[in-house]
């Protein structure tokens, strides 16, 4: 049986060359980046060309990169970070009702420290008001955190807008850029971002390593107290291995990111309306234009999405169900909740995140199989049998 | 995750549909995740001659409904009241802890059923 990865907003598979420029690292290039010696100095040398990689994809200094262990590492410095480093200047927060629960339960752990968290709500297609915004910002006002893609619905925040406001209001401006960094181009400079937060995992690099842009003049307190690496802000042995990935994958997404950000695209537009045209009484859930190019979030009516998902792994094709974090509670999704979607067509929802490796067999073959998976369940449905009846 | 028996009743699920002329009709919704059972109830001389069901939900939730009909259909209602959820995991060779919650759909829904008749029947 073929197999069919249509997961990638969950993980990425690691692009080859990015595998290769790592295994060095694992054998004869094993020093310390922190060591004086020869094992250490060459090995330092590597990780200053990722810091210079990663830079160059969204357009900032090496030096305002901090090489963290993943995205929910590099949300909690940002948030946790500033929150403590501000804490004189003020205790509120700004965040959105649809952010990762990286951010979000964050954003809970600090109102429990006394901040205070006001969480903007979106419109149904995933989207905050611009002027709810910026009505929120209030003199205790130290930190704005909306994301920049959604990891759900793909619907893109609009980032530079965001942070023309938080500049106007000289309050600092954190985005979760973890599904946009390698699918949409990112630039730290032209949003006036202050914080952003990389994740390697989906995009091509390793599970385990990550990425902070911190723009230069900004305090953090550090979520590790150690050693001096990362300008003291991130104490803790070098995962060179993983940095060096992450460096390459930026790299190789600087390189392609224009031609497979229209590729994917014209793939997740061939499985949409294939299935818009294909099967009756679906939804796309998100925003129909401002979106990232590879994700698709569509409901079924009358049937349950793990159930679609099961269906569609027998088969061979891996997607998701809301977010792949809750996939042991199956609980009714935050973001999809957020919008207002109604409580049938949220627990249907189905997340395709097309990637590198998809071809347009691979999305005619889902358009091929998905008809009649739904049709089966919706032919075991009471509601649907109902719908039908009446 | 799932036993080899709860994907042959996900994937092949029997007694699925409705009998137009029920003895007893019953349902159940679950709280937790909004999964959704309705069964009908066909019955002879106090056994259950058919049973069919229309269930919403997941994975667990149809397997669950399916093997609960292959464990009634020919017993008696006091057998089939007898009947637990847990016994219907069980014949599953279990489900998942987080999915233990989809199989509590089956018996209950079942259980109402027989109210249904009887209450009709008195």
């Amino acid at each position: 049986m073929k197999r069919i990865y249509m997961d990638n907003n969950a993980t990425t598979a690691v692009r080859p060359a990015v595998l290769e420029a790592m295994l060095p690292f694992y054998k004869e290039q094993f020093g310390n980046p922190s060591s004086i010696h020869w094992a250490g100095k060459s090995v330092s040398s590597a990780v200053d060309g990722a810091r210079a990689q990663v830079a160059a994809l969204i357009n900032c200094q090496p030096e305002e990169i901090i090489f963290t262990s993943c995205g929910s590492e590099g949300d909690a410095l940002a948030i946790k970070g500033s929150a403590e480093f501000l804490r004189d200047k003020g205790n509120h927060i700004i965040t959105t009702a649809v952010e990762h629960p990286a951010v979000l339960n964050c954003c809970k752990y600090l109102e429990k420290q006394g901040f205070e968290v006001t969480v903007l709500a979106v419109d149904g297609e995933g989207m905050i008001d611009l002027a709810e915004l910026e009505a929120a910002i209030c003199e205790r006002t130290i930190l704005i955190s909306a994301m920049w893609g959604n990891n759900e619905t793909g619907t893109l925040f609009p980032v530079a807008e965001i942070g023309a406001i938080a500049r106007k209001h000289k309050v600092r401006f954190h985005t979760d850029a973890v599904q946009a960094v390698g699918r949409v181009p990112v630039d730290v400079r032209a949003s006036e971002v202050d914080l952003l937060t990389i994740s390697g995992h989906k995009f091509g690099a390793p599970k385990g390593v990550g990425a902070l842009y911190v723009r230069k003049g900004m305090g953090l307190t550090p979520l590790f107290h150690g050693g001096h690496q990362e300008r003291n802000k991130r104490a803790g042995t070098h995962n060179v291995p993983g940095i060096v990935g992450l460096g390459v994958a930026c790299k190789l997404a600087a390189a392609d990111l224009a031609v497979q950000e229209g590729r994917i695209r014209a793939l997740r537009d061939r499985l949409e309306q294939g299935i818009l045209s294909s099967i009756p009484e679906v939804q796309v859930n998100g925003h129909r234009q401002q979106r990232l190019p590879n994700t698709l979030n569509i409901s079924f009516a009358y049937i349950e999405g793990e159930a679609i998902l099961l269906f569609l792994d027998m088969k061979g094709v891996a997607a998701s169900s809301g977010s792949a974090c809750m996939s042991d509670s199956f609980g009714q999704s935050h973001v999809i909740g957020a919008m207002g979607v109604d409580a049938m067509m949220a627990n249907s929802n189905i997340r395709f995140g097309l990637g590198l490796d998809n071809t347009e067999e691979d999305v005619d073959f889902v358009l091929e199989i998905l008809p009649e998976i739904i049709q089966k369940l919706r032919d075991m449905s009471p509601f649907y049998s109902e719908r039908a009846a009446s | 995750m799932y036993s080899d028996k709860v994907i042959d009743h996900f994937t092949n699920p029997r007694n699925v549909g409705v009998i137009i002329d029920a003895d007893g009709i019953g349902e159940k919704v679950s709280s937790s995740c909004g999964d959704r059972m309705k069964v009908f109830l066909k019955v002879v001389d106090g056994v259950i001659e058919d049973l069919k069901f229309q269930t919403y939900g997941c994975g667990a939730a149809i397997a669950s409904s399916s093997m609960m009909s292959e464990l009634v259909i020919g017993k008696t209602l006091d057998e089939a009241q007898a009947l637990t959820n847990d016994a219907v995991a069980e014949a599953l060779d279990g489900l998942p802890d987080p999915k233990l919650h989809c199989s509590n759909l089956a018996a209950d829904a079942l259980h109402d059923a027989i109210k249904n008749y009887q209450g009709e029947g008195a």
